[in-house]
């Protein structure tokens, strides 16, 4: 009996602090950067897509709701032709993020993407690409990869020493 | 006044002759309880409120709801307002209802030679009143019921007691 | 006819007021759970969230009125009426202040008592009448728990019947001119508040609706305004007991300074508050549990409260 009072008494003393709520639309709320929000693809410090179709965000995606279709420019470039997000579908785990080694595809902090039609969450490649780097500024997969393409032989990048003539690998 | 009085009689009436009626179990119940409601106006309007609240509480609130929840617990079904309406033939409610006629005309002729006519003269009972009478002059009786209610609990008690506990 | 005119008004205020209370009721039960438990609670629609209770009241009339095809039809709609109409008709007696109160009736207590018990029809025949096993289950839960809580409820009134020697509520609040009658009768107090608790089906007691076990128990097939029926009706049951403990127990509309109809909806609204509070703190009790506590705790309570305080009246005032 004295229990119960007491647990009484401890919920009246409650009216006195402070609501832990906070009052959303109003109180932005505070979101680390790290945030696994809305799903972007960034471009590289040259202004050209990060992306080079390599499907792995693609395989590592345990709702399956990314898909796309790689491509090549005339450079050699690889690209995705198009690329396609079903939001109605994605858990926002940040797999795709950790799969892709060109730091195309990242998670950004908007979480306010509701709609009134379903068919409108399936964002296109148009929707998914910024004109920005994202998270990470400087990185630009082609300069410091190996793979050859239009106006960049191998050996050119940075950090990599020029390919060695197998013959003239002589003892 | 009178007006209500014909009123609440007249509600009283024509639903306890719904009670007879009704195929349903329960909706027979319900007519049960407007019927002691009615009373209870009765009651109340020959002055004495205090048997027309003992009505509502102890008969249309506490009785009844018991009877509705057997009748709910029984579960009756279709079957059961066949069987009701089996027994409403004039074969099984003719011998009733001929007595109960007999006892209607002998009120009526007892009301016509104004034999009972100073009962519209009621005097208000206030509840200290109903007491002092309960608790004075009738106190044998009181003592009796409560004798009969007694045997009541004790054997409600006896049927309801828990005999697994009783073993260990 | 002429006495019938002069009251109308009386009824007419009355009536709007406790009405527009208990829907007022619904915007404060959850402002006040949510500062108990931390948070805000609604406060969108219009200032402090006021209008949430016109927003809800829209809502609920827009609704699909459904009654279900295996439901007995006529008892379905009946019963959320018998539980406004038979707590709208308890407040005939409420005194609100010395000239404000519909009927003054000299058994105004036992009034009271009889229309608390007719209430319990309508929990009973909405489970009966829905045909569904859970509202079943609920209406067989309320007509055990009401039935054996209003014996000592009715009971643990006797004493202040006692003290008065009436069983008129005017009667009863001048009464406690010197002594407000929680003090006599303080066990009689605690008794009372918690039957009331029980009768109103409020969160310690809700076992007939008991959402955890029985979906929403007696009203599970219930949609629309009946379902808000239901819903008014108990929280004009909570307004009633409320008032009925500042009538019994607290004086009434008695206090120094401030106008009696004030002081009466202090006391009121402070009884209010306490309900929300224990629906807040208490977690719902099992079936057995609140069957033990009725019969085996309360009735023998009620019972002892009564001999003590008829012992004390004799010795203070021997019949001559």
């Amino acid at each position: 009996m004295l229990k119960l009072l007491k647990g009484i008494w401890l919920v009246f003393l409650h009216a006195f602090t402070r609501p832990v709520t906070i009052q959303y639309p109003d109180v932005k709320p505070y979101l680390p950067p790290r945030w696994r929000g809305r799903i972007i693809l960034s471009r590289d410090p040259d202004g050209e897509e990060r992306c080079v179709g390599c499907y792995l965000c693609s395989v590592a995606c345990p709702v399956d709701c990314i898909a796309l279709q790689a491509t090549e420019d005339e450079h050699g470039r690889r690209y995705p032709a198009w690329f396609r997000i079903n939001f109605s579908r994605c858990i926002f785990c940040g797999y795709c993020e950790e799969a892709c080694p060109t730091y195309a595809i990242q998670l950004t902090t908007d979480f306010e993407m509701s709609e009134y039609d379903r068919r409108n969450l399936v964002y296109e490649k148009e929707d998914l690409l910024i004109s920005g780097t994202g998270k990470y500024p400087g990185y630009n997969f082609y300069r410091v990869s190996g793979v050859q393409i239009g106006g960049k032989d191998k050996g050119e990048a940075e950090h990599e020493a020029s390919p060695i003539d197998l013959r003239s690998l002589m003892p | 006044m009178t007006g209500a009085f014909y009123l609440a009689s007249l509600v009283a009436v024509v639903s306890t002759g719904l009670v007879i009626t009704s195929l349903n179990a329960v909706h027979a119940l319900l007519y049960l309880i407007v019927s002691f409601l009615g009373v209870a106006v009765v009651f109340f309007l020959l002055g004495a409120p205090f048997i027309a609240m003992l009505e509502i509480i102890i008969y249309a609130g506490a009785i009844m709801v018991l009877f509705v929840f057997v009748v709910m617990m029984l579960n009756l079904g279709r079957q059961a307002i066949e069987q009701e309406s089996a027994w409403l033939m004039p074969r099984i409610w003719v011998g009733p209802s001929i007595l109960s006629a007999t006892l209607l005309v002998e009120l009526l002729y007892l009301f016509g030679f104004g034999v009972l006519s100073q009962a519209g003269g009621i005097m208000g009972q206030a509840p200290k009143q109903v007491s002092v009478v309960l608790l004075g002059p009738y106190l044998i009786g009181v003592e009796l019921a409560s004798m009969l209610l007694l045997p009541g609990l004790v054997g409600a008690y006896h049927l309801g007691r828990d005999l697994r506990n009783e073993d260990a | 006819m002429n006495e019938v005119a002069s009251r109308l008004p009386i009824i007419a205020g009355v009536l709007t007021m406790v009405v527009t209370l208990s829907a007022l009721l619904i915007w404060l039960e959850r402002r006040l759970l949510g500062f108990w438990q931390e948070r805000y609670g609604p406060n969108r629609v219009g200032p402090f969230g006021l209008l949430q209770v016109v927003a809800d009241m829209i809502k609920i009339f827009m609704k699909e009125d459904w009654v279900p095809p295996f439901a007995d039809k006529a008892v379905f709609v009946i019963a959320p009426a018998v539980i406004i109409v038979t707590v709208l008709m308890s407040f005939a007696v409420v005194p609100f202040t010395p000239s404000i109160v519909v009927a003054d009736l000299n058994v105004g207590l036992l009034f009271f008592l009889a229309m608390s018990s007719l209430s319990a029809y309508s929990v009973v025949l909405a489970g009966w009448a829905s045909n569904n096993k859970y509202s079943l289950l609920g209406g067989l839960r309320a007509s055990a728990q009401m039935l054996s809580y209003e014996v000592f409820m009715g009971l643990s009134l006797m004493g202040v019947v006692m003290l008065t020697g009436s069983f008129n509520l005017g009667d009863i609040v001048e009464a406690q001119r010197d002594l407000w009658f929680c003090i006599p009768q303080i066990l009689g107090f605690i008794i009372f508040l918690i039957a009331g608790l029980a009768e109103t089906k409020r969160i310690p007691f809700d076992i007939p609706e008991a959402e955890a076990e029985l979906v929403a128990g007696f009203h599970t097939e219930y949609s629309g305004m009946k379902f808000g029926m239901f819903f008014v009706g108990e929280y004009l049951g909570i307004i009633l007991i409320s008032a009925m403990i500042t009538v019994l127990f607290f004086g009434g509309w008695q206090g120094p300074w401030l106008p009696p109809a004030v002081w009466f909806w202090i006391k009121t609204f402070l009884f209010i508050c306490l309900f929300i509070l224990l629906r807040a703190a208490l977690p719902r009790l099992r079936f057995d549990q609140l069957m033990t506590f009725g019969w085996k705790v309360m009735l023998p309570l009620a019972l002892v409260n009564l001999a003590v305080t008829g012992a004390l009246v004799l010795i203070g005032h021997p019949p001559k």
